[in-house]
């Protein structure tokens, strides 16, 4: 065009650890901004109030790209995502108030694409503990709670009923206490797994698997608490640690060289929560602990199915296990593994997560449909349409959440949903068993 | 005004409650405890009259075991003042506590005085009642609404009888109030707070008799065994049909017809 422009030639970046310019501290990461972007013509009260929260900090670095928009699952069924929390804080809503500080199920996808790491997943427990003292909680919500407290699960059933699923299991389980001595495995057996029909059907599959694998392995039993993470996610920390501290007393009192879970959930309050309260032992999910033992399983018939994979949010994005479960899948004879659009990294949440397990009726005023509906639909579409199709998952919040999906959304006879370890007990069995 | 509600723990019922070996009491051993729901409705309504007219909220709770949770709850919802009152090793019946109550309460200002109607484990409904008799106070029991006069000198106060029939009272404080149900959910108290009372909180004491009794003994206490079961009736259409006609005639429910 003409124009006598300055070339600037750039051979690479150059990342300095601490650098300050003509008096302007201009350390950190080279996406950074310099200075604090100033918004005039509304209070800041509001943005000022969510960044003095330890958690809240990073919301004031949004510049709005809107790069987290059409990753978050919410918005694909509402009108969502951070950087429309950002722009409310702008204009001076602190969220305390407002329905959509408990839409959002902490999926950690738009924490994956954002350019600026502005993390919702310590914003909006932050932001949600200010709502709970004030006492502005949904009651749908808080009755989870009181129940988590009182007996340590969220059902609010009695904490002596947590072993009921072993009477069927046909293999024996050790109880810790009882055993006496050091086992190789503690296997944490969680809330849904322990309390829910679906739950006891993978909780007695895995006990079956783990016996014929002939693994050194025993429960905590009724001693065993909520690992709580999806409360503190919701902004009950105090209920956290109340519980962390009741399942740390529990862990320090016997020898055990790991830990084994169900529920990613479990997963990321062990491993990424409990090191800072006081526990720091290995921790492993059961997709990651059989993994490895895959050879040595014997299976005695095929399970002929077409199969799609859910990442769960917690074991998958936020925790970066992807593979562990897809070897055990195409271990399995017979199995068909097909992946869905929303796959691995991009995983489309089921809903659960961030206390939405405990949020159905108050989220369904501001959505079109459930997440899980929505990713129901989707996993019909992968493998549904001609025939049977298997979505397999791996997190207890998920069997009962997506059948319930596969029923309200019209799609009885063509989805069935199964814990991994359910097919693998199936296949390890002969066949019409 | 002075606000006072009376709070009590009942065993949690998720538990199963299984008879003790002497055969008079509910076997302890595993049980757990929560508060009593209606003296929750009680705390709930004396927290919501605060709200509105800016009264002082007091809780008291007979000490018979553990109830610092319990009255820390109290404060983590928003109560002023929480006092424990005499001591006593196991829970008290009506009349003990009545009288207890009545002792703490001569030396605490009160203009209305709200306890949970009844409880799960005695349904006894005569705490109210038996404190408002020895304290010479007006009482009403099975409260659905209460709403404080501009003067402080009554209250209006609805009582919620069986078929739909509400009755108006309108009573002079300081009166005792029965509490069915309050106008809102019984607020939630954030744990972080409940456990920063526990470790903060100063209770209050209140020195009261603990003997007494109330005239009567457990003979024995049992689970109800079922009399009997349904009659579940299988066959087609018309088999049933010609079944329940049968039964219909037997127990003389058509009309006209001889039994």
């Amino acid at each position: 065009m003409g124009r006598d422009l300055p070339v600037i030639k750039v051979d690479g970046v150059l990342e300095l650890e601490h650098a300050v310019q003509e008096g302007v501290d201009i350390s950190g990461h080279w996406n950074r901004m310099f200075t604090e972007r100033s918004v005039t013509g509304y209070p800041t009260e509001a943005m000022d109030w969510v960044t003095s929260l330890s958690g809240g900090e990073s919301m004031r670095d949004c510049y709005q790209c809107g790069k987290c928009v059409p990753v978050c699952p919410v918005q694909h069924v509402g009108d969502y995502g951070p950087r429309k929390l950002n722009a409310k804080i702008l204009r001076g809503n602190n969220l305390i108030d407002d329905p959509d500080l408990w839409l959002c199920t902490t999926c950690g996808n738009c924490y994956r694409v954002c350019p600026k790491e502005v993390n919702p997943l310590r914003i909006m427990p932050a932001i949600r503990e200010q709502a709970v003292l004030q006492g502005k909680v949904p009651d749908e919500l808080s009755d989870v709670f009181r129940n988590l407290q009182k007996s340590g699960n969220p059902m609010g059933e009695s904490p002596r009923k947590r072993i009921d699923w072993i009477a069927e299991a046909g293999v024996e389980v050790p109880i810790i206490s009882q055993l006496g001595r050091p086992v190789d495995v503690l296997w944490y057996v969680s809330d849904y797994t322990s309390y829910h029909p679906r739950g006891k059907d993978a909780a007695r599959a895995m006990a079956r698997v783990m016996t014929a694998l002939g693994v050194d392995f025993a429960i905590l039993g009724p001693e065993e608490r909520s690992d709580g993470d999806s409360a503190r996610l919701a902004g009950e920390s105090g209920l956290f640690e109340l519980l962390a501290e009741q399942n740390i007393k529990a862990f320090d009192k016997y020898e055990f060289k790991r830990l084994v879970v169900m529920d990613p959930h479990a997963y990321n309050a062990f491993r990424n929560e409990y090191p800072r309260l006081g526990w720091t032992g290995e921790v492993l999910h059961y997709t990651q602990f059989l993994a490895p033992l895959v050879d040595r399983i014997e299976f005695h018939s095929s399970v002929d199915v077409d199969v799609t994979y859910h990442d769960p949010c917690y074991l998958g994005r936020n925790n970066g296990e992807y593979d562990a479960p897809r070897k055990l899948l195409e271990a399995i004879p017979g199995i068909r593994l097909t992946e869905m659009p929303h796959t691995r990294a991009n995983g489309y949440c089921c809903g659960g997560g961030g206390g939405g397990m405990w949020l159905d009726g108050f989220v369904a005023d501001h959505v079109s449909e459930r997440l899980s509906e929505r990713r129901v639909r989707e996993a019909v579409e992968t493998v549904g349409l001609d025939g049977m199709g298997v979505l397999s998952v791996a997190c207890p919040y998920e069997p009962s959440r997506f059948e319930d999906a596969v029923k309200s959304t019209g799609n009885d006879g063509k989805l069935i949903v199964r814990d991994i370890i359910e097919l693998i007990d199936q296949a390890m069995r002969p066949a019409a068993s | 005004m002075e606000l006072i509600v009376l709070l009590k723990s009942v065993p949690d019922l998720a538990e199963e409650l299984e008879i003790a070996a002497d055969g008079k009491d509910l076997a302890r051993e595993w049980l757990s405890y929560v508060t009593s729901e209606w003296d929750e409705y009680a705390l709930e309504e004396a927290l919501q009259l605060k709200e509105a007219s800016g009264a002082t909220v007091t809780c008291l709770a007979l000490d018979s075991g553990p109830v610092d949770e319990l009255l820390a709850t109290c404060l983590a919802r928003g109560a002023d003042r929480a006092i424990k009152v005499g001591s006593f090793e196991s829970p008290p019946d009506s009349h003990s506590a009545a009288r207890a109550y009545a002792s703490a309460l001569a030396g605490i200002p009160h203009d209305l005085i709200l306890t949970g109607v009844q409880a799960i484990d005695d349904l006894d409904g005569q705490v109210g009642p038996l404190l408002a008799a020895v304290l010479d106070l007006p009482h009403v029991s099975v409260v659905t609404h209460i709403g404080l006069a501009a003067d402080g000198s009554t209250a209006a106060v609805s009582q919620e009888y069986a078929g739909g029939i509400v009755a108006e009272f309108e009573v002079d404080l300081p009166a005792v109030l029965g509490v069915q149900t309050s106008r809102e959910a019984p607020r939630y108290a954030p744990v972080s707070r409940v456990r920063q009372l526990i470790k903060t909180a100063e209770f209050g004491r209140a020195e009261a008799p603990a003997a007494g009794g109330s005239g009567l003994v457990v003979e024995a206490m049992s689970i109800p065994e079922a009399g009997g079961h349904a009659e579940m009736i299988g066959g087609g259409a018309d088999a049933i049909a010609e079944r329940l006609a049968a039964l219909i005639r037997e127990r003389g429910l058509v009309a006209g017809a001889a039994r």
